[in-house]
């Protein structure tokens, strides 16, 4: 131990790289078992995509508990409300998405993730000024009540589209697989990729780099320094309850395409998922929900494969196992 | 007030209620007969014993659990399984609660000991995860627990609606195997409520809703707060389990839209949120309004969504349809939580304290 010496930099905090790479360990162990090399690709193609679909779900949940301790029960909502705004999207520009070109697919898409997250964050407003807002710091009114808003939106959507589940079929063009040797890739998965890679970036870019992120993440280690350095936290906070809201609900278009219908029960349905993902990655952590979500997706894909019944539980197994690994998530933030 | 364990309701307007209730109940069968009516009164006392034993972990610990109704769930499997197997009999009656009993419990301890170590919150998410998958399982292994369409089963001889007491009438009123049971159902109801009310007021009691207050300060004082927190879901699962074998003895039939799915969750978590959190009353006043109104209030809203709908107002039409009571439920829900916190108890017990 050498004294300290006041012109070196300050130690740069030593990041935990282990769990990085759990989903790549898990994906070398599923590799042998499944054995066939295009169905391996398939599955984990198919297994990151709907990872990134999660991740998009989940990182607004994350965020909004790591910077306010507020757990909202109800973020299923938005991700139900964001599939029924993209059919309204769907429903007169048929003609684009019908259309077997690529430009106007993807316009259409472009045009209803647009508004999901525009009615989503709005949504998200209402939610948190109305539900949220009254029970700061109370956790188990928080949980009461953002449940009780799920409920309400819920029976809400039914009450507007009947509770029939409703089609969503994907624009022409992204229909089908490529095919890359004997592994068939579907084109959609593909694009869900991509989309959330690009929400992952953004996010990074957003939290590392900006003044912005860098007041998100001081606010998710310790509120109330922030607060008594002279910045509005509460601003802030609803800035990112609305940002995680329409991500839902941006996760809500891509979902009701990966599945091609649309009901007002998935949301809730797809909180557990959510959930999972978020315990596994950390609460309050968006790196930590990155890996979390690919790694639920990719044990929920080669279980699928490998033994369809254990698939109904592997998600509980593997929360077990990583909290028995890293009993606060694999990358809690702050002080949780 | 020994019985009470020294904890009676308090509160001239709430005493009056509750001793409404009871003696409704009581004396069901001979003041309301018809199979309905009977069949609504033995669901509110099967609710209230699951209703008072969530009351335990949410009011009285101030944790929530989302897998509550799961044990429910293990303690009507675990009767209809070994009714279903072994066929009717006293005996495989109870071996089918002993050998739900520890299961629950080991459940219980299994997530408790996962997730109230680390943080009270996880304990909501992981709850909520764990009850979906037991659900999808119970549903997907059908040479068990017979799938989505369920086990029905026979229950032992006296328990059947064909079985007589005695030949004749007791005042007006056949006492046939549902009577029976309905008060097998009853005392039993009893007994479990006493015996938690006893819990609640122990020293142990005491030190959960020392808990509930400050964590930090009853750790402080000594207490190990992940011991008491554990125990205080084992218990309440194992309560939740006994509640859930009498609702398979009394409908003979065991299914996952009945034992163990969400709904039922959300409807307990409505009744003890009416009913007065951190009161065991609260159970009974919550159950048996929530019931009634859901047996009774439905057939109203389908008639007014009816008139709405002659009226040329299709939105209202559908917002009161039938179907949609969960959304005015949830509301009433979101209400309660803001305005009534204690709920119906508190409001009773309040009112003359204030006036005063």
């Amino acid at each position: 131990m050498s004294a300290v010496d006041a012109g070196a930099a300050l130690p740069r905090q030593k990041i935990d790289i282990a769990p990085a790479f759990a989903p790549l360990v898990i994906a070398l162990i599923a590799a042998p078992l499944i054995g066939s090399s295009s169905t391996f690709i398939t599955l984990t193609v198919a297994g990151l995509a709907m990872g990134l679909m999660l991740f998009t779900m989940a990182s607004g949940l994350t965020l909004v508990f790591g910077l306010m301790d507020v757990l909202n029960f109800g973020h299923g909502a938005f991700i139900s409300v964001g599939a029924y705004v993209a059919t309204l999207v769907f429903l007169p520009l048929a003609g684009w998405s019908q259309a077997d070109s690529l430009m106007p697919n993807l316009g259409v898409i472009a045009l209803a993730i647009l508004a999901s997250a525009a009615a989503c964050g709005a949504l998200g407003l209402v939610f948190e000024r109305l539900l949220v807002r009254p029970v700061y710091r109370q956790h188990l009114k928080q949980i009461l009540v953002t449940m009780g808003g799920l409920i309400v939106a819920e029976q809400l959507l039914y009450a507007l589209f009947g509770p029939q589940t409703i089609p969503l079929p994907l624009p022409t063009a992204l229909r089908g697989a490529f095919v890359v040797g004997d592994a068939a890739i579907e084109k959609f998965r593909v694009l869900a990729m991509a989309i959330g890679l690009i929400v992952f970036i953004g996010e990074a870019v957003i939290l590392n780099y900006t003044k912005l992120g860098l007041l998100i993440r001081a606010g998710v280690e310790n509120r109330e320094m922030v607060e008594a350095l002279g910045y509005r936290i509460n601003r802030l906070f609803i800035g990112v309850f609305m940002a995680g809201s329409a991500l839902a609900g941006l996760g809500g278009v891509l979902w009701g395409l990966y599945r091609e219908q649309v009901h007002a029960s998935m949301g809730g349905d797809l909180m557990v998922l959510v959930f999972i993902v978020v315990i596994i990655g950390g609460l309050g952590s968006v790196g930590g929900c990155l890996i979390g979500a690919t790694l639920v997706a990719l044990v929920a894909n080669y279980a699928g494969f490998l033994a369809p019944k254990f698939a109904l539980v592997s998600n509980i197994v593997l929360m077990v196992v990583v909290l028995l690994w890293r009993p606060r998530g694999l990358y809690p933030a702050g002080g949780r | 007030m020994t019985i009470l364990s020294g904890d009676p309701p308090r509160g001239p307007a709430l005493i009056a209620l509750l001793i409404l209730i009871v003696a409704a109940l009581a004396l069901a069968p001979f003041l309301f007969p018809g199979a309905k009516s009977l069949n609504v009164a033995a669901t509110i006392l099967i609710f209230t014993v699951l209703v008072a034993s969530y009351d335990l972990l949410i009011g009285y610990t101030g944790i929530v659990s989302f897998a509550h109704v799961m044990f429910y769930g293990v303690g009507a499997y675990g009767v209809a399984i070994a009714l279903y197997g072994l066929g009717a009999g006293w005996g495989v009656l109870l071996l089918g609660v002993i050998a739900a009993l520890p299961v629950s419990v080991a459940l219980a301890l299994a997530i408790g000991l996962f997730s109230l170590r680390v943080q009270a919150i996880f304990f909501a998410m992981v709850t909520l995860a764990v009850a979906s998958a037991f659900n999808v399982l119970a549903s997907q292994l059908d040479w068990l627990t017979g799938g989505e369409d369920g086990r029905s089963f026979q229950v032992p001889e006296a328990l059947r609606p064909g079985f007589r007491l005695f030949e004749g009438r007791l005042f007006g009123v056949e006492l046939n195997g549902r009577v029976l049971s309905y008060y097998l159902v009853f005392a039993a109801a009893a007994l479990l409520f006493l015996a938690l009310l006893r819990v609640v007021n122990s020293p142990f009691g005491r030190v959960l809703q020392a808990i509930r207050e400050n964590p930090f300060r009853a750790e402080a004082l000594g207490y190990r707060t992940v011991f008491h927190r554990t125990l205080a879901t084992c218990l309440s699962a194992a309560v939740a389990t006994l509640a859930g074998a009498l609702s398979a003895i009394w409908q003979h039939y065991v299914g996952p839209d009945t034992a163990l799915s969400f709904s039922i969750q959300l409807d307990v978590l409505v009744m003890v949120v009416i009913g007065g959190m951190g009161s065991l009353y609260g159970a009974i006043a919550g159950a048996a309004i929530f019931v009634l109104a859901q047996n009774y209030l439905q057939a109203l809203m389908g008639g007014l969504s009816a008139a709405a709908g002659a009226a040329g107002l299709p939105l209202v039409a559908g917002l009161l349809h039938p179907d949609r009571w969960l959304l005015w439920l949830g509301l009433m829900f979101i209400l309660a939580v803001y305005f009534a916190p204690t709920g119906i108890v508190g409001r009773l017990r309040r009112s003359p304290e204030s006036s005063a």
